[in-house]
């Protein structure tokens, strides 16, 4: 009969009326977010970087830009350089995580925030004493050893270099 | 005595709230009646074929991430498949059952878009567009808590998944599974007995089998004049042959079928996902002994999957080094396209925004 | 003077009031420019508070409708979003006039004024509570359809003035769906004016000992839905289908013009909702609340219902609006005419029961009539089965197939 699907149609809407709406009302509330989330700042630790820069080569866009010398501090894994330029660039960054994925060394982690814009794109480069100062919470994104551990970066903890390894 | 009238040519622009991204249509017009109809697009190419040769295997997924960004799981399953047929690797069970679980929510995912976007069209003003929505932000947290990301995920990897899922994903899935067949209980309530949507897309934009599979068109617009042709079953991949479900098909290729079938097939693949749910063991993730750089012989293969819009298939020569030396993307959409002009010479102006939407083409794939 | 004598007590009490008023005793108020500032006042009143009750509206119906799709509406600016227009109307006065090329000016700066004037002149004859209206015209019914008919004209005006084709698309389009609904509009209201006896809008509400909408089920929907048509709300807005020709007639207005002819298409629905609560709901009549109290409730329910059509239904083609104002609506209201006539020739003065008897009868043929239309519309309506096709690959729990 006529009318009857529009009839049901507008009491499926009229439901939807009274029930909870589903916005979170950002900033004062914010979504909570999986521990995996891959966000923008990158976690880095110095202690454990070595300066062998596979995760400059496998990165598919070359933003992350190294430049070592020899020499530096003993860590455990052995020799290492010394860092002088260690730059990411997360304006063309596309958060794909293949560096992570890359160190051998469990030294560079992905962040697990997504509020870094800034009002000059030259100001998105990040650069190396910003990587050694900033809270360190990492994504445990391609880290199951993190995952074991059940931490979650979202809670605001933040880990020392020799609590993330493997 | 009969009125001298003239056609007009209009320009349905590349900007236009309802062409589904950067498109252009020039169509000539007698009133409101469609004589000519040319498509024309390349406003979103981005180089994707070409820049794969300058990338290693690994890095060639996360381009194919933005094919179609509505469905990146598909576009990423397609390429892996590719590539581990020439290399001739072959994961383990696991990683099988997880890649059919993450392909078949997107399909859903993509559905949904799909379905929201043509009432969207119609003229609803948005309510089932966000009903749509709503559902698939709770898939798109699936996702994140699978692998990180909500829209690009390059999730998969040659030879398996490159990473687990977490222990909080199993429940999640769990509830979503309950909860969705009420939610599309809603939609075809909302919808299907709508006169004003039957009166609006029956018996409009009406392709038959002949031109269909002349013009090597796949997916739910070929299944909905009814060839039964869906590669999931025909040429089974994964672990397609161990699950059980239905293939829809339509009668009559109208707005309505198409709109119709992609609701019954988000169902299909709700059961497929608890079926895989059930039958999944634990096991390794990724074969063992594959390097991060894939040196694959040389030779050349083709590897496809059943994608949301169509068959996706990826094409690759290889010539033994780190990166494809030619990589082909068969896109589903650009070749449903050259289809538009049969389905609406003859229709009307409102007809044609109604016919696209339901062919539910994405300009990511068409332009590459 | 005549309205004054009559007793319409705020007309009257201003009158009284200004020609009252003295200065060291002496009246320095003429009678001629007392009954103009009384008018003038009642007016200014009415038009201002229907303004604002718009304004107000355009914030409600907003939150409304996300509530509809299930997420908040507009809630950033005052409490609540209440200073949402406020912040319109500022960005809409700050924004740039734009006039393109090879417009007609005249016409493309009169047609906003054209819009937007019919729908504040329809208030003019509703009585917005009890003895309150501005003037008790005895051809009020008439006064409001020739008046509505004039605001299509400022679309056109719109449409065509803007050399546009896509405008001129949606200028055609008002002009046809505006001529197809005239025709029930006008025989819907005759059937009450059947059963009232006058055309005047306040001896319409004194009528209705029961309400009309009892009595006239066929004729309430008729007028609703060609009610909804003239004033291109959905479903049957085509005229300014967002997703086909972009924005129809207004799409080369920017700025307050363009404001105009929103704030025009807002209050059309008031509009629309007042005169349905005089005609079928019985006006402001009510037990316990004030007369303007019910007065509102009533229209706010009818926009209500306007505003949750608007939200659940896609939109008609123009070909379908028009077929289906000439080929079901039109024979419809032609058989409501006819049978209220009849009832009314048959019982002269009707009394209670028998009211209760004709309203029983108009009820059955109008859900007979509709069963009917149903009946002979089966084939469009009916959802054909899409088949399935089976899958011959059965689930086998070891993994080898079958």
């Amino acid at each position: 009969m006529y009318g009857l699907g529009i009839m049901s149609g507008m009491l499926i809407t009229l439901k939807n009326l009274f029930r909870k709406p589903f916005t979170i009302q950002y900033p004062e509330e914010e979504i909570p977010r999986a521990s995996r989330f891959r966000g923008e700042e990158f976690s880095w630790y110095e202690e454990r970087c070595t300066g062998c820069a596979s995760c400059a080569k496998f990165c598919p866009l070359g933003i992350i830009e190294i430049i070592t010398s020899p020499g530096g501090s003993d860590i455990q894994e052995g020799g290492s350089y010394a860092i002088d330029k260690f730059d990411i660039d997360i304006g063309r960054c596309m958060f794909c995580g293949l560096c992570v994925e890359a160190c051998p060394y469990d030294a560079l982690f992905m962040g697990s925030g997504f509020e870094k814009s800034k009002y000059k794109r030259s100001n998105l480069v990040i650069p190396l004493e910003e990587l050694k100062s900033s809270e360190k919470r990492p994504s445990t994104w391609f880290r199951p050893q993190l995952e074991a551990k059940e931490y979650n970066p979202q809670r605001g903890e933040d880990l020392s270099w020799d609590e993330v390894g493997r | 005595m009969p009125f001298r009238t003239e056609p007009v040519t209009v320009n349905i622009g590349p900007q236009h709230p309802s062409t589904h991204g950067v498109f252009r249509l020039r169509v000539t017009f007698d009133g409101e009646i469609i004589q000519d109809l040319e498509p024309v697009f390349g406003y979103l190419h981005r180089g994707s074929e070409k820049l794969a040769e300058e990338r290693t295997y690994t890095q060639v997924v996360t381009l194919t991430d933005r094919l179609d960004y509505v469905a990146s799981m598909s576009n990423n399953l397609a390429y892996v498949l590719s590539v581990e047929k020439l290399a001739g690797v072959q994961p383990p069970e696991r990683a099988m059952y997880i890649r059919v679980i993450a392909a078949e929510l997107q399909r859903i995912a993509s559905h949904l878009v799909a379905t929201g976007f043509l009432l969207q069209d119609l003229g609803a003003l948005g309510t089932p567009l966000m009903y749509c929505f709503r559902e698939r932000e709770k898939i798109l947290d699936l996702f994140e808590m699978l692998c990180g990301a909500r829209v690009t995920f390059s999730y998969m990897r040659i030879g398996g998944i490159f990473q687990d899922a977490p222990e909080e994903f199993w429940p999640n899935l769990r509830k979503f599974l309950d909860e969705m067949p009420h939610n599309i209980d809603d939609y075809e309530s909302l919808l299907t007995g709508n006169e004003i949507l039957l009166s609006r897309t029956k018996d409009v934009g009406v392709l038959n089998a002949e031109t269909a599979i002349d013009s090597s068109i796949t997916g739910p617009v070929l299944r909905a004049t009814g060839v039964e042709w869906d590669l999931r079953k025909h040429d089974p991949y994964e672990i397609y042959d161990r699950v059980a479900f239905d293939i829809p098909l339509g009668t009559v290729s109208d707005n309505y079928d198409r709109f119709i079938l992609r609701i019954l097939e988000m169902r299909q693949s709700l059961s497929i996902v608890e079926q895989c749910v059930e039958q999944i063991s634990d096991g390794p993730i990724r074969t063992e002994g594959v390097p991060n750089l894939v040196r694959p012989p040389i030779g050349d293969a083709y590897g496809h999957v059943e994608g949301p819009k169509g068959e996706l298939g990826f094409y690759i020569v290889s010539d033994g080094g780190i990166a494809p030396y030619r990589l082909k993307i068969r896109s589903p959409s650009l070749i449903n396209l050259t289809a538009m002009k049969d389905m609406l010479v003859g229709g009307k102006l409102a007809d044609m925004i109604v016919t696209l939407g339901s062919i539910d083409i994405n300009m990511g794939e068409v332009d590459r | 003077m005549g309205p004054i004598t009559e007793a319409n007590s705020f007309y009257s009490s201003l009158y009284e009031m200004f020609t009252g008023l003295k200065i060291a005793g002496v009246y320095i108020i003429p009678e001629w420019l007392a009954y103009f500032l009384a008018g003038f006042l009642m007016v200014f009143a009415i038009i201002n508070t229907v303004v604002i009750i718009t304004t107000v509206a355009t914030w409600a119906e907003r939150r409304l409708i996300g509530r509809f799709h299930n997420r908040l509406g507009p809630n950033r600016w005052g409490p609540f979003g209440l200073f949402t227009p406020v912040a319109d109307a500022i960005k809409l006065l700050g924004k740039e006039d734009t006039r393109p090329e090879g417009v007609d000016s005249w016409v493309f700066n009169m047609a906003p004024i054209v819009f937007i004037v019919p729908t504040l002149l329809v208030f003019a004859v509703i009585p917005v509570g009890e003895n309150t209206y501005v003037a008790n015209l005895n051809i009020g019914l008439l006064f409001i359809v020739a008046v509505t008919t004039i605001g299509t004209l400022g679309m056109f005006m719109g449409g065509w003035a803007s050399g546009n084709r896509f405008s001129l698309f949606g200028a055609m389009r008002a002009v046809a769906s505006l001529i197809s609904y005239e025709v029930p509009m006008v025989l819907s209201i005759v059937g009450i004016v059947l059963l009232t006896g006058s055309l005047s809008m306040v001896d319409v509400v004194e009528a209705q000992t029961i309400p009309f909408i009892f009595l006239q089920p066929l004729g309430f929907f008729i007028f609703f839905v060609a009610a909804s048509a003239e004033m291109n709300r959905s479903p049957f807005d085509v005229v300014e289908a967002e997703s086909e020709i972009i924005a129809g007639y207004h799409t080369e207005y920017s700025g307050m013009k363009w404001g105009t002819f929103q704030l025009g298409e807002f209050i059309a629905p008031f509009g629309v909702s007042a005169i349905l609560t005089t005609m079928f709901l019985k006006g402001w009549e009510g037990p316990v609340l004030p007369s303007h109290l019910w007065f509102f409730i009533k229209v706010f329910f009818f926009w209500f219902i306007l505003l949750w059509i608007r939200a659940t239904l896609p939109r008609l083609r123009i070909d379908q609006i028009m077929a289906f104002a000439w080929k079901i609506l039109f024979p419809l209201s032609v058989l409501n005419l006819f049978v209220t006539a009849l009832e009314v020739l048959i019982w002269e003065n009707p009394t209670i029961t028998q009211l209760w008897t004709m309203a029983a009868i108009n009820w059955a043929i109008a859900l007979g009539s509709l069963v009917l239309l149903s009946r002979a519309g089966r084939s469009k309506i009916s959802t054909r089965a899409v088949r399935f096709g089976r899958s011959e690959i059965v689930h086998d729990k070891s993994g080898k197939v079958n």
